[in-house]
This record gives structure tokens, C-alpha cells and sequence, in this order.
């Protein structure tokens, strides 16, 4: 499935790709898999579906209380698996599962990416697995064909290489310090981390998350880079509109998705 | 395997963002430990600021009323700031300042740690602030005045279960937040690599003194030596020096709140689990999807859903044991060094004190038995007189 990632940061004219974040079961796994059709529609190329947990150290209080929302209403990681088999009746858009350490641990790692590859699950995001711990699940997302997806974060300076050569997938580049949430402004020389990436494994795309909260920029960020992830500002109108969320996120994904794709 | 490691347990599970930070630490920590000038310092605070070695005292009372053991207490509880917690801050605010850092920040359960965190950035010169839950502050609010007083801004954290798993967490995302002058002063033997060693070594003159005072009033060793566990710092420094001779017995007296059978629980070792939370691998309390349980307890400082990695290799290795004990033992032990001693307990230590109450009287009267008092009990009298019904607030 490492694949379709590449596929999908390919397949637009300007070879950018907009990837937007959502808390699974916020509001309800119902609406979830429908905000995941509309998404697709709406241009998104790959889908990064968050699995909630109890307590997201690298979240900010948007994403924080979206995980709180699922888990009181008792959403299981088993709940998730079941919701994108019914996804993968109708989509086959790459989906990447964003969640911590514990929840792929706790489930059993092989388990859980044994699922992952029936579920053409194509990478996984785990902010708490840095580098130096990554080999206890990237081992077993290789024999499992899924993406184990790396960080690179504004203070990682000499680390970025080391990390950019053994990347799979695409390279989250965090664009600032601190937790996910919208910024009014991103001061990091993302083009320097981008060119350090680069420079180490010319192959591997490079998408800018944290603190993207409007086209422009996630425009700018594209510019810089092969793609923007949207995740806090998405999840917000989640918070805002409940069941009714569909239409506002879909109509906010056309518009980054475009932003993205002419960047 | 990864850095940081004892046995499976510990390891460096945190945000990228995070990894020079602790990499930084790791190498600070390496080049100081053993600088004569470093060490010198640090044993000058130690022993002229903080009041060490504390003392080494037989409980006669004690000894006799039980009728086994001979039962000696360390006390920490005389340690300025009154608990082991001073230990630690004094050593990590060293090194903070030999970093170049000009702000530390904390999280803390009962307010022990952030008091002292306060008091030695006060003393240093360094900028603090301190994450604690929301129910926290209401549980200790002198103790919050007392932060406030030394000069540290107190924030009240209202995330998750607004108690002390959430002020870590928060603390460590302030962490992601600004690092470049800011140390992260972990309170107990938790968190990524390097924190559990770093802290370990810093509290682990606890063992050191209780192995040279033992040695100079019984001439030989202690049969076992006890002390409470929440993160575990303060059994850590108990355990340490006496890991190496299997003769000793280490026990660790974990918090059991309402018991081990019931969800009102914090005895992580007795009813967790396998996981990796808060940067590092080892038991945690937790469901079967390894979400974070919530956790009780009557005291705020043992009220953690997880326990320090180098424990959780001593459990798999049975080298130590783990034993729960519920809020009724505690209080009641609480109540009971009161009386027979004249020495109010930490309502976290009244835990090791519970135990050692029904230990003793197991034990020959020639064997002997060394109880770390980790803490004074003056900030929990308001809450022991409400758990007996006295409408006392502070």
C-alpha cells in the first residue's frame, strides 16, 4: 500500500497534496465515514483518521477534546477497524490511522498491523515514536506493507537526515513548536527542513503540519513543500457543527484542496 | 533496544520535537555526574540548604507496640521543604543552571514537588512554573499559595482528570513549547530517558545514608526496607544502594484508594498492565484498548495511573515486591504514627507506614526493618479531619 501514498502526492499537475485530519467518532463513526466520502470528493488526497486517546500528549485543546468526545461515547479502536471495512467497500483513498503509541501497543503491534494490511490501512502516525524507538513498530509495519510515517519537528536540526533516509511514506514536517493547534502565523524555515529531507532521500515527499488553519497557508506550506496537513481547524467545525458537520467540512477541505493543488 | 532501558521497560517514547531536548539533558547529566565541582555543589545544598543527611531514627514506640521487627524511620520528612522531593530539585536545578537554562517547569500531584521546584528556583535565580490539576489545587490550596508565595505562577490543569497524569502531560506539551530556555524538572523516576536515571541518582541518597546510619548503630544490614510508590522516587532512593544485596527485602507500598478489587484504584504494579505512556515503557493502569484509567486515591501524590520503568524491572526480576494499601490503612496509619511517635506522616508515606504496621509483628525481634518517611503530614491534616468527619478546612 506504501505506494498509493507516493500515487497520491503524484497525481496532481502540481504533484501537491492536501491531507486533512479527523478524530474518528467526532461526532460518530456514522458521520465519520460519510466526512470521509465527502473529503475524498472534495480533494482531499490522502486521510489521516486519527484513534482517540485518553491522553493526547502532543494535542493541543481542539484535538484533546475531540479524542475526550469519542472515547465518552465509548468508540473502541475495534469500532474504527469495523467503520473503515465499510469504508474500503466504497473508497480506496489512502488512509493513514493517527493515534499514540499505546493504543497499536496495548492492541498487540502485530495485531493491529495484521488489521491494518486486511484493511488496506496504507501508513500509521504515532507522535510519540521517535527515531531512536521507531524499529519496534516500523519492523512490523514492513512485513505488513503499511507506512510507518516519521516526524521531523523545528528543533531536530542534525536529526532531519538520519530521519529522511529511513523514512516510508511521506515525512511529517511539524512546522512549529509545541501542540497541534491553528497558529496566526508560522515563523520556521520550513524550506530549509524540506531542503535537509530532500538532500538525504530525494524520493520520499514532504507534508507540513501544525498550526495550518486557512488556505493561505496551507497554500504557502504546499509552496514550500509537497503538501499540507489540516487538522485542528478541521476538527474545530466537527466541534462546531456536530451531526450537521458535514456540509462546512467538505466546502473548507474544497477550498485547502484547491489552494493546495493550484500552490 | 533503545536507550534508557531496565529490563523491557523505559525507553524515549516522545515527540520528535522533544528528542535534542532530552539528548542535550542526557549529555548535560553525563559530563556533570562526576565533576568534582559539580558534585561538591551539590552536596553543599544538600547538606546546608536542605538539612541532609536527615535522620536515621528507631521508633522505640513503635518496635514495642508491635512486638517484632526493630523499626527504624527515615526521616525525609525533615528535609527542608518536608519531603524527599528537594532531593531531586536541588540536583536538576543544578544542572538546569549549568545548561544555561533560565526557566524550569513542573507538574506536581500533592504540590510536594512543585513546592520544592519553587524553592530552589527561587534560590537559583530561575524563572518556574508549575501544572497542576485543577483537582489538585483544590485538594492542596495551601500548598498552591505556598508556590505562589516562592514565586512560581501556578497553573491549574483542567484536561483529562485534571490530577497529576494531566499535569504531566501538560507540562510536557509546555515542554514542546519552548524549549530552548526551559528544563522540564520531572518529579519522580518516570517520563523518557534520561529522567528516570537522572532522578534515581538524585534521590538515591536516601540509601546511601540509610546503609552507612544502619551499619553504624546495628552493624549490619536491614532485614527490609519499605517505602510508598506512586512514580517511585522515593522507593528508588530507598531501594538503590541496597539493589545489589539480595539479603535486604525492597518493598514498595502502592496506593490501593478504595482496594485492588475495586476501579478506585491506584496500584499500578498489583492491578496494570503492560504499556507506553508519558515517554517511557512499563505498567500502567489502563483498558483493555490501552486507554489511560482513571485513577483514585487519597493522596494526591500516589494518584498516578502508571509507575517508574527501573520498578517495573525490579518486580519482573522479583527483586522487589509491590504491595497495595487501601485509604483506610493509610489514615489509620496516618493517625497511628501521630499518637505512638509524635511524627505526622505524609499521608503518601502513612502508606509504607500501614504496611510496615503489619510486616513488623511477622518479623523476629532481632530483625530489622528501615521505613522512609518520605514527607511531613502537616498539608493533609485538613483533609484526614474531613475524611473522619471534622468540617476543618484550610
Amino acid at each position: 500500500m506504501t505506494n498509493r501514498i507516493k500515487e497520491a502526492f503524484l497525481k496532481n499537475a502540481n504533484k501537491k497534496a492536501f491531507i486533512p485530519f479527523i478524530t474518528s467518532g467526532d461526532p460518530s463513526l456514522e458521520v465519520t465515514e460519510q466526512l470521509v466520502y465527502e473529503m475524498e470528493k472534495a480533494g482531499a488526497d490522502i486521510i489521516e483518521l486519527g484513534i482517540p486517546f485518553s491522553d493526547p500528549t502532543a494535542e493541543g485543546p481542539v484535538i484533546q477534546e475531540a479524542n475526550i468526545r469519542a472515547l465518552s461515547k465509548g468508540i473502541t479502536t475495534d469500532d474504527i477497524f469495523e467503520m473503515v471495512e465499510r469504508i474500503r467497500k466504497n473508497s480506496q483513498i489512502p488512509l493513514v490511522f493517527m493515534t499514540y503509541a499505546n493504543v497499536v501497543y496495548h492492541y498487540g503491534t502485530e495485531v493491529f498491523l495484521k488489521k491494518c494490511r486486511e484493511l488496506s490501512v496504507d501508513g500509521i502516525i504515532l507522535p510519540d515514536v521517535p527515531y531512536e524507538e521507531k524499529e519496534e513498530f516500523a519492523e512490523v509495519c514492513r512485513e505488513n506493507d503499511v507506512a510507518f510515517i516519521s516526524l521531523i519537528a523545528p528543533t531536530s536540526h542534525d536529526r532531519i537526515k538520519m530521519i529522511a533516509r529511513e523514512a516510508a511514506g511521506f515525512v511529517y514536517c511539524v512546522s512549529s513548536l509545541g501542540v497541534t493547534g491553528t497558529r496566526s502565523e508560522i515563523t520556521t524555515d520550513i524550506g530549509a527542513m524540506v531542503k535537509l529531507v530532500k538532500e538525504a532521500n530525494s524520493e520520499v515527499p514532504c507534508a507540513v503540519g501544525f498550526g495550518i488553519s486557512n488556505a493561505a497557508s496551507a497554500a504557502s506550506m504546499a509552496e514550500k513543500s509537497d503538501g499540507a496537513i489540516v487538522g485542528s481547524a478541521i476538527v474545530k467545525l466537527c466541534a462546531a457543527h456536530g451531526e450537521n458537520c458535514i456540509g462546512p467540512v467538505s466546502e473548507f477541505v474544497k477550498e485547502l484542496a484547491d489552494a493546495v493543488h493550484s500552490a | 533496544m533503545s536507550k534508557g532501558r531496565f529490563g523491557i521497560h523505559g525507553g524515549q517514547y516522545i515527540p520528535e520535537t522533544l528528542m535534542n531536548a532530552v539528548n542535550e539533558l542526557e549529555e548535560a547529566y553525563n559530563r556533570y555526574k562526576d565533576d568534582p565541582e559539580f558534585k561538591r555543589e551539590l552536596k553543599d545544598l544538600f547538606n546546608n540548604y536542605a538539612n541532609r543527611p536527615s535522620l536515621l531514627y528507631y521508633a522505640e514506640n513503635m518496635t514495642k507496640d508491635l512486638g517484632g521487627a526493630r523499626i527504624y524511620l527515615k526521616r525525609e520528612d525533615l528535609n527542608h521543604t518536608g519531603a524527599h522531593k528537594i532531593n531531586n530539585c536541588i540536583g536538576q536545578c543544578l544542572l538546569a543552571k549549568k545548561m544555561g537554562k533560565t526557566r524550569v517547569i513542573a507538574e506536581t500531584g500533592a504540590g510536594q514537588h512543585g513546592v520544592a521546584t519553587a524553592t530552589i528556583a527561587a534560590l537559583m535565580g530561575l524563572e518556574c512554573e508549575v501544572f497542576m490539576g485543577r483537582k489538585d489545587c483544590e485538594r492542596q490550596a495551601l500548598n498552591v499559595y505556598r508556590m505562589k508565595l516562592l514565586g512560581a505562577k501556578v497553573h491549574p490543569v483542567d484536561s483529562g482528570t485534571a490530577t497529576l497524569k494531566d499535569a504531566v502531560s501538560e507540562t510536557m506539551r509546555e515542554w514542546t513549547n519552548r524549549i530552548e530556555d526551559t528544563h522540564y524538572v520531572l518529579g519522580s523516576v518516570m517520563g523518557p530517558h534520561p529522567f528516570p536515571t537522572i532522578v534515581r541518582d538524585f534521590q538515591a541518597v536516601i540509601s546511601e545514608e540509610i546503609r552507612e546510619q544502619i551499619l553504624e548503630v546495628e552493624g549490619r544490614l536491614p532485614n527490609a526496607v519499605i517505602a510508598c510508590v506512586g512514580g517511585g522516587s522515593n522507593a528508588i532512593g530507598t531501594f538503590y544502594h541496597f539493589i545489589p544485596d539480595k539479603e535486604v527485602k525492597l518493598i514498595g507500598c502502592e496506593a490501593a484508594g478504595r482496594g485492588i478489587d475495586t476501579n478506585e484504584t491506584a496500584a499500578t504494579v498489583n492491578t496494570g498492565s503492560l504499556g507506553i505512556f508519558h515517554g517511557m515503557k512499563s505498567y500502567f493502569c489502563q483498558d483493555k484498548y490501552g486507554q489511560i484509567a482513571p485513577v483514585y486515591s487519597i493522596s494526591a501524590g500516589l494518584d498516578y495511573p502508571g509507575v517508574g520503568p527501573e520498578h517495573a524491572n525490579l518486580y519482573d526480576l522479583g527483586r522487589a515486591e509491590y504491595v497495595p494499601v487501601t485509604d483506610d490503612e493509610a489514615v489509620e496509619a496516618f493517625e497511628y504514627l501521630s499518637r505512638i511517635e509524635g511524627i505526622i506522616p505524609a499521608i503518601e508515606s502513612a502508606h509504607a507506614i500501614a504496611y510496615a504496621k503489619k510486616l513488623a509483628p511477622t518479623m523476629g525481634k532481632d530483625e530489622i526493618m528501615v521505613v522512609t518517611v518520605s514527607g511531613r503530614g502537616d498539608k493533609d491534616v485538613a483533609a484526614i479531619a474531613r475524611y473522619r468527619g471534622e468540617k476543618i478546612y484550610d
